[in-house]
């Protein structure tokens, strides 16, 4: 089936920055979950702190790849290594990467990094955890509900109907890339 | 007013972090020979169109195959840039139309053949029995037949020539002026930019060789008219960014006040194309050449164009926008 395809999957995650205590749990479940070398990450922690002392305000955000519906990366690949899989799940085919690090240089979230074997890795929604129906490792171990994973294409999803009544924002949308990590305020 | 005043992540990965350094100075030696060689094709090929007759100097008409030389040179500085160096042959299983760099790796293979029969045409008769002679009698055939092709549809190859040496040119520049992600390269400017500096720096290696005296007035006429480009190019570049969104004024700033404006104005635009500039307006008035000066100021600036925007867009993205 097509991604294009009104019947199609379009997986997409919220992150509740009100919820977030940046306590770091999705960063490690992630590195143990896809076993992420030491020294890298495919996703991280964002701690804004806004305003003058003592009129502050802070938002804490877990972020990670966007798998942006035009994404970039993917129209800059020479090799087709980075491409569009199940669900609008951007992926790195590692045998097909040649780490010319076009698409790392392309992403408006710096997401990507070259994994030391020589490849260009980065977060896949853990979609194998995913097909076999269980949610992305850091939306599994999150301690306080911050992360939701599902089909936007669905309007029963828990991850439309959040969108549907929460505000929420995107990182960069002036990228015109088509984020899907929505974060909701 | 909410100002922002920190923003902290816990994401430190190697070539990514506190700012993009994933391409350093084997980008910077590709770009800048890239360029270099469309120059010299587009030059050797148009001097040849415009005179009808095969280049005068021996050097030059060995041009071609110099050139050949170190678009090699250039590719061994791509391929030792590669994080997985084994899998380069990945790039010719496949052509993906929106990737400059994969237009880029097919322009730089159908260039070979071109620029072979660019320089077996050029070559004078004692040239040609010089590598008769060298050449392996099993290859004797086909350097005959290379040599025929190379006469026989001349003018085809010259404009084949023109448009291969184009091609790779603005390629080099397109390569990152198509990525929106890094506001401080994403300009179409780039492509005719790094156009006309390729012009440039090829017309500035070729006046380093010993030239008719016509050759060379034309070619320091020519490299004259493709500083002027560079220059108004520059300044589009510039306008386009200032006159633009956040994202663009901010791109603009970084060579407009920030910490590329003194190495950018003095290494590139004074030294690299306003003196030289001056000087070629001399030496067409007064006659007098500057034999090294000029090619070296035009050579130098055109490498310092390359390293000072290839630095500039890695340490722009939108993270950093105010």
């Amino acid at each position: 089936m097509s991604a294009s395809s009104p019947a199609a999957k379009r997986y997409a995650m919220t992150v509740d920055t009100r919820q977030c205590v940046g306590c770091k749990a999705c960063v490690l479940a992630c590195k143990a979950e896809n076993a992420v070398p030491d020294g890298f990450c495919r996703q991280w922690i964002v701690e804004e702190v806004r305003g003058e002392f003592p009129r502050l305000s802070a938002e804490i955000r877990s972020e990670r790849c966007n798998h942006c519906t035009d994404a970039p990366c993917v129209k800059n690949c020479p090799t087709g290594a980075s491409h569009v899989n199940e669900g609008g799940v951007v992926l790195v085919t590692h045998g097909k990467c040649s780490g010319c690090k076009a698409c790392i240089a392309a992403c408006p979230y710096d997401a990507r990094f070259v994994h030391p074997e020589g490849y260009v890795d980065k977060c896949t929604f853990c979609l194998h955890r995913v097909q076999k129906g269980l949610p992305p490792a850091c939306v599994g171990v999150c301690p306080t509900g911050t992360l939701t994973f599902g089909d936007t294409n669905d309007p029963e999803s828990a991850v439309s109907t959040l969108l549907r009544e929460r505000r929420s924002k995107v990182n960069h949308p002036e990228s015109g890339a088509g984020p899907n990590v929505h974060f909701l305020v | 007013m909410h100002e922002l005043i920190e923003a902290t992540t816990t994401r430190t990965n190697p070539g990514i972090d506190p700012t993009l350094h994933i391409w350093g100075w084997e980008i910077v030696v590709y770009l800048f020979l890239g360029g270099l060689v469309a120059g010299i094709f587009v030059l050797a090929a148009a001097l040849e169109l415009r005179s009808g007759e095969k280049p005068k100097g021996d050097a030059l008409r060995l041009m071609p195959f110099a050139a050949l030389g170190l678009l090699s040179l250039g590719m061994v500085a791509l391929w030792l840039d590669l994080a997985h160096k084994l899998w380069a042959w990945r790039f010719y299983l496949f052509f993906h139309a929106t990737s400059p760099m994969s237009w880029g790796a097919w322009i730089l293979v159908l260039i070979y053949p071109v620029g072979l029969l660019l320089g077996l045409g050029s070559m004078s008769e004692a040239q040609r029995a010089w590598l008769r002679g060298k050449a392996p009698k099993a290859l004797a055939s086909l350097l005959e037949k290379g040599f025929a092709w190379a006469d026989g549809g001349r003018r085809g190859i010259l404009r084949t020539s023109v448009g291969m040496g184009v091609a790779l040119g603005i390629y080099t520049g397109l390569l990152l002026g198509t990525m929106p992600s890094r506001i401080a390269w994403n300009s179409a400017v780039l492509g005719p930019l790094f156009l006309a500096s390729g012009i440039s720096t090829g017309a500035a290696l070729l006046l380093l060789l010993p030239l008719e005296e016509g050759e060379r007035k034309t070619l320091v006429r020519w490299d004259a008219a493709a500083i002027v480009a560079e220059l108004v190019l520059i300044a589009l570049m510039l306008l386009g960014w200032a006159t633009s969104g956040d994202a663009g004024q901010w791109a603009a700033a970084q060579f407009l006040g920030g910490p590329y404006t003194a190495v950018f104005f003095s290494c590139v635009v004074v030294l690299g194309l306003l003196v030289p500039l001056a000087m070629e307006a001399i030496e067409a008035r007064r006659n007098v050449p500057f034999a090294v000066m000029l090619p070296v100021l035009i050579l130098s600036g055109g490498l310092a164009l390359r390293w000072i925007l290839l630095t500039a867009g890695q340490h722009s993205a939108f993270r950093f926008l105010p």
